[in-house]
This record gives C-alpha cells, structure tokens and sequence, in this order.
C-alpha cells in the first residue's frame, strides 16, 4: 500500500517537472516571444515582486471582500427564501417560476446591463457575484428542506416538538448537507463570476482586473502570476474550507457525492 | 452538484390536487406581478427609459432584431462556437477520462496536473489567451473547450472507476476480449456519470462563453451584441439578448440533455427519470 502510494506521488511528481521542462524548452527556444511566453523564473521572480511590493495582496483583498460580500447577501437571502419555500406553499409557487427563468443567464450576462444602471465599480462586481451564488444557494436549501425525511417531523411532533424545536432541531441538521453543498457551489460560482466581472467593470483593484490589464501591456508574467494566486485561493477555499466542512457531513450522515464539478 | 435541483425535477413538481390550467396559471402568476411592477416602474418615469426600457420596446427591438436577420446571426455564431468548443472538450474529456479510469498509470500520471488545474476559474485565463492567439474565434472555442474538459474528465474518470468490478470480471469469465469488455459493460456502466459530466460541462461553456464573446472582441455573438449596446445605451438590446441567451440555456437542458439521457440510461435502467 505504502509502496503504492509513493509510487503515485513519484509519478505526479514526475508529470509536473516533465511539463515545466517542456514549458521551459518552449519558452526558451525562440518559437515564441519571451514577452508572450515568460520562462518560470521570471514568473516567480514576477509573483515575488508583487508580494514584497504588497500589491499582489492588495489584489487579492479586493477580489476576496467582492466576493464574501457578494456570497454573504446571497446566502442571506438564499437560505432564509430557500426554507420558506420548502415549507411554504405559496412563497415556492411564487419564487421557483422566477428562479427557474433567471437561473439559466449566466451571471456574467448582466454585467453591461448593470454597469449602464450602476456605472463602474463594486456594486456592479458584487451584484454579479450574488446573482451568480444565490441560484445554487436557493434551490439546495429548498430541496434540502424538501429531503429531510417525513418521518422525523412526525416523529418529532409526537414527541412534542414546538414549531421552532422542529425547525432547528430536525429541519436544519436534516438539511444541512443540501446547505453545505449550496454553499460550496455558490461560492465556486462565485468565485469564477468575480473574475469575469472585474475584468468587464474595470476597477483598479482586484485580481481579475490585473490579468486583463496586463494584457494592454503584454505582461504575461503579471497574468501568470495572478492566475496562480487566483488557483491558490480558489484552492484553499475549495479544499480546506469546504472539503474539511464537507467530510465531517458525508461522516457524519454516510452520504457520498455522486458527482464533481 | 449532484445536489443540484434540476429544471426537470423543478417541472416535474407535483401540481398537487389541481389541473393543468391551474398550473399553467400559477407559473405564470409571478411574471405578471414582476412585468407589471417593471411597467408601473418604467412608466412612472423613475429611471431615465433609455436605462429602464418599458417591456413593450424591448419586445419591440426583440421583433426588429429577429426580422432583420441581425439576432439570428448573433444566435448563429454564439451556438457554433459553444458546439465547436464543447465537441472538442467532449472528445479529450472522455478519452482523457476513460483512460485515467483504466490504467493506474495514467491516472497518476495526470491527476495531479488536472487537480492543480481544475479549480481555476477559466475566464482568468482569457487575456492570457488573447494574447497568445490573438482576438477572435481561436481563443473562445479553445477556452470554452479547457473550461468545460475539467468537468467532463472527472465524471468518466468516476463513472469507469465505478463501473463494478463483478460485471468485468463476469464478462472476462464469459470470454469477452477487451474490445468488448469496453464496448458491453464499461462504457454503458460508465455512461451515467460521463453523461453527467458532458452536462456540467456544456453548464460551464454556456456560462463563461458570453463572458469570453464580450472580452475576445468577435464581430459576432451574444456576448458581444450586449457588451457592445453598452456603448449606445441600449438597454432594449441588451435586455432582448439576455432574453435570448435565457431560452437558450433552458433550451439545451430540454432538449438536448434530457432526451438523450431517457434514450440511453433510463432506457436501460440504470438511473429512474
């Protein structure tokens, strides 16, 4: 097993210096422009310079306060109308036929509209970001809700569970893996939304914003280096907050994921 | 994203004790609430009406750009580049998939690379792609195809990896060659998944390629027709493509995806519609 398991790590180890060899030998070789096609190290020396200098930080602050204040009020809405939905009859015949028609536009869709209604700037990149993470925040909590298992209500109920015991007791940790898979994906969503829209509203700060700058420039160096910052970051949220939140809910109800996306 | 409410199921809603009349009704409730209070919105004069067009110009425009030809072209290019760059992803996805889910070789050879690359947003990789293959068709097809090959690679990779071992070992006892064995048991055994995969993919191209028209400057296209009634304060225009760009998407979960998964899967019974 343990054989195994370091022959795979040597294996993927080995695909990564194969392909920054290859990268390198491209780079190098006078096929392409160094200006279009920057050799690691200068990416890395690039990427440091930016991180000494702060502004590389600066960037990435921007495009992370966009987004949690973008996913915030989505999940601030989303959550609270995703369980009145599911418990409420009127509000789902009322808020699924809307959904339903706003959930296939594609966030990034709207930023021309928004930037005529709102002009340049946060609210446009905030806003796109909510449109982008309320849909997958909705409709999960709405069929977490839905899901959680008649039974236990009515078991609840003979017991003599209050309306609001209920709610917290039973309804929310029966939907709570519907809800933390909405918060990953509004967040992922998110995550792509932002990029696209600080790219579109150009605001002088943000990571999205310094790829598309760089490219007036010919700075592929700069791009590079974003576009690892922004890997990095989209990682960590994906892996540690995320994956860690989502273990202890597959351990904890024995559920699996079918599929990733 | 398994979790995911799909539109069939939100359809499919139990109606309850009542007709269809009744349904129709309802569904249409909301829109005759949120249209009129757009109307009373705009035509109260609250917001300038080139920003807050009333709905009667934008069906307006809407007919003017489809009568002229102009919409349907804009329709045209955008759906040409979404199949040119979703086929492309499909073909490398699957293969790419297929052979991680065989050979342990492969898979620890490519995993890692693909892991790494996955949870970047596509769209950052725009201006890089821009710069490299110029403005225009090349660099849209080929970022819609990266985006939505990640998708597809990890659901063939899943659904061969969950193909049961009983069934190959049952068809290597019954004589299959391998040619078969990957013909009969691993590919419909995998399909689910990979099905699964092609739609969270052509979810993805969908969603980035009208970001990707309005940034790569092609002459036409969806994306582009907004971004660039931007210039003119045409809200009608923007709206009426985003009208557009609705149905499509709604368009191809119906009628390209739902179809073939009650044609393949369901018929065979491997998944309940």
């Amino acid at each position: 097993m343990t054989a195994e398991r370091s022959r795979s790590l040597r294996r993927g180890f080995t695909s990564f210096i194969v392909l920054a060899a290859f990268y390198e030998l491209v780079a190098h070789s006078g096929f392409v422009k160094p200006a279009l096609m920057p050799p690691l190290g200068t990416i890395a020396q690039t990427l440091g310079g930016m991180l000494a200098d702060g502004s590389m930080f600066g960037h990435a602050a921007a495009t992370l306060a966009r987004v949690l204040i973008g996913f915030g009020l989505a999940v601030a809405v989303g959550l609270p109308l995703g369980v009145l939905m599911a418990r409420l009859r009127p509000v789902e015949h009322f808020v699924l036929p809307l959904a339903s028609a706003l959930m296939p536009i594609p966030s990034l869709a709207w930023v021309p509209v928004f930037i005529l209604w709102f002009g340049l700037g946060d609210t446009v990149t905030v806003l796109i970001v909510f449109y982008a993470a309320l849909f997958p925040m909705l409709l999960n909590t709405w069929s977490g809700v839905r899901a959680v298992n008649p039974i236990w209500l009515r078991a609840a109920g003979a017991m003599g569970a209050d309306e609001r015991r209920l709610f917290w007791k039973v309804i929310i940790p029966g939907a709570s893996p519907f809800i933390i898979a909405g918060l990953r994906q509004s967040f992922l969503r998110s995550w792509i939304a932002v990029i696209g829209a600080e790219m579109l509203a150009a605001s002088n700060w943000g990571l999205g914003w310094v790829i598309f700058d760089a490219q007036q420039f010919l700075n592929a160096d700069v791009m590079m280096a974003s576009i690892l910052v922004i890997g990095l970051i989209g990682f960590a949220a994906e892996r540690l907050v995320f994956g860690s939140i989502e273990r202890a809910t597959i351990y904890r109800w024995g559920m699996a994921r079918m599929a990733k996306g | 994203m398994a979790q995911v409410a799909e539109l069939s199921e939100i359809a499919a809603q139990p109606a309850g004790e009542t007709g269809p009349v009744w349904r129709a009704l309802r569904n249409i409730f909301p829109f005759i609430v949120t249209g009129g209070a757009w109307e009373t919105a705009a035509h109260l004069g609250l917001f300038p009406a080139k920003f807050f067009p009333p709905l009667e110009t934008v069906a307006a425009t809407f007919m003017r750009l489809t009568i002229s030809g102009v919409l349907p072209h804009h329709v045209l290019d955008t759906l040409l580049r979404l199949i040119a760059g979703f086929a492309l992803a499909a073909i490398i996805g699957v293969g790419i998939g297929v052979a991680m889910g065989r050979s342990r070789r492969v898979e620890d050879y490519l995993l890692p690379l693909i892991s790494v690359a996955a949870p970047i947003p596509g769209l950052a990789y725009t201006p890089l792609f821009l710069l490299w293959f110029g403005p225009g068709n090349v660099p849209s097809i080929l970022l819609v195809a990266f985006v939505s090959t990640f998708p597809i690679i990890y659901n063939a990779w899943t659904g061969v990896k969950a193909v049961k071992d009983i069934w190959v070992r049952a068809a290597h006892a019954m004589g299959a060659d391998d040619r078969r064995l990957f013909r009969h048991v691993i590919l419909p055994g995998a399909l689910p998944y990979v099905l699964t995969g092609l739609r969270l993919g052509l979810a993805q191209a969908w969603r980035i390629l009208v970001a990707v028209e309005m940034l790569a400057a092609v002459p036409w296209g969806l994306g582009w027709m907004i971004f660039g009634a931007q210039e003119f304060l045409n809200t009608d225009v923007m709206l009426s493509g985003i009208a557009v760009i609705a149905l499509i998407g709604v368009g191809l979960e119906k009628l390209v995806f739902q179809p073939l998964e009650n044609f393949t899967v369901v018929r065979w019974g491997m998944v309940t519609s």
